[in-house]
């Protein structure tokens, strides 16, 4: 019910940021890493062994590559990553003003690409993209998660919202029934994480190799049987916003290693 | 794809044992998955590792299907001469590759 009041007061006036009530407070939150083996935190935290690092040096060649009808690398614009690209994940998803919709990092820096080097975007899920966003992500580790959710944002936020507790799939569950009512708890050989993104691209050993948000995403569709949205589609990114949000105040800990 | 990294200590002292860590990019296909048609997908792990300190053999392994993708190697080798360690690996599918890391060790 406040949640149509929040809605109400947007269609009316669009004023401020529609009421945001938080069902896990600050406190409450756990990055997805404390649900993990003691073996495999300690993988994750190694900077030599996490087998995300290989993605992330595979950015950090390319950041220097030039590409496109403009022969134009990231760092001939951005300079030194360390620097330029500190506490920019951080901030993403992010509504971007020019292109009119909600980018996400993988978004963003195709957009770059294809906009400012002029040369083709890179595939989702390709080694190229995932490299790219782990070495932008990883220059924001240890920074806390803060998304804007208000204006041209906010219509994106209640759609994510909408999506996180809508019941979906054969199985008829909502990401909240798992990730928020039964965090911590069981499921077959599992323990359920409370779902926040402030890993990605992870390093996933079911997939014995790095992916990203929306990959994961896709997952837990397939998991509660339903239809998986596209890369990049709305559902997706809506969804991306609302847990970034959710997890505000979380510190990036970007290469992350999952079960 | 032959990237890898390797970590060696900056500086050693001669006769004293180092560790040797090399993190190697490899999908180390299992060979016994099929494709979503049903079709085998042909097994292509990294079929050898050797690593040799200054042109001696100091380490070998023989990895086979029951190695993770992205294979982490970690082993000790006892410190000679500065040099190089040379690592070389070999595929099911024939691809070589190689890296190289250099040892300081301190007289």
């Amino acid at each position: 019910m406040v949640r149509g009041v929040g809605a109400l007061l947007l269609g009316l006036a669009c004023v401020a940021v529609p009421a945001q009530e938080r069902s896990l407070p600050a406190g409450a939150l756990r990055s997805g890493s404390t649900y993990l083996s003691p073996e495999l935190r300690a993988m994750q935290e190694d900077g030599f062994a996490n087998p995300g690092m290989l993605w992330v040096e595979k950015g950090a060649k390319l950041w220097g590559v030039r590409a496109g009808a403009d022969g134009r690398s990231c760092a001939d614009c951005h300079g030194d990553a360390r620097a330029s690209m500190r506490g920019v994940a951080a901030r993403y998803p992010a509504f971007d003003r020019a292109a009119n919709r909600l980018l996400d990092l993988e978004g963003r820096i195709n957009q770059c690409r294809a906009e400012r080097q002029r040369a083709a975007p890179f595939a989702f899920e390709s080694e190229e993209l995932l490299g790219l966003t782990a070495h932008v992500a990883s220059q924001s580790r240890g920074l806390p998660l803060k998304v804007a959710v208000d204006g041209p944002a906010a219509p994106h936020f209640a759609r994510g919202r909408m999506l996180f507790e809508r019941r979906i799939g054969q199985m008829n569950l909502a990401c909240l029934h798992c990730h928020e009512w039964n965090a911590g708890r069981r499921l077959l050989a599992e323990t359920i994480s409370q779902g926040h993104p402030n890993a990605y691209p992870i390093y996933r050993l079911e997939w014995q190799s790095a992916g990203s948000l929306q990959r994961r995403l896709r997952a837990c569709y397939s998991g509660v049987r339903a239809e998986l949205p596209a890369y990049n589609s709305a559902d997706l990114l809506d969804l991306s916003l609302f847990l970034a949000w959710r997890a505000e105040g979380l510190a990036i800990e970007t290469p992350g290693v999952r079960r | 794809m032959a990237d890898a990294r390797v970590q060696v200590p900056a500086q050693v002292r001669r006769g004293e044992s180092f560790e040797v860590k090399i993190l190697i990019r490899h999908a180390m296909e299992t060979g016994y998955r099929l494709t979503d048609e049903g079709k085998p997908i042909a097994r292509n792990v990294i079929r050898e590792l050797t690593c040799r300190y200054n042109g001696v053999l100091v380490f070998r392994a023989e990895p086979s299907s029951g190695i993770a993708a992205n294979p982490l190697f970690t082993f000790f080798v006892t410190a000679g001469d500065s040099g190089e360690l040379v690592f070389e690996w070999v595929d099911d599918a024939g691809a070589r590759a190689s890296e190289r890391a250099s040892v300081t060790v301190a007289p």
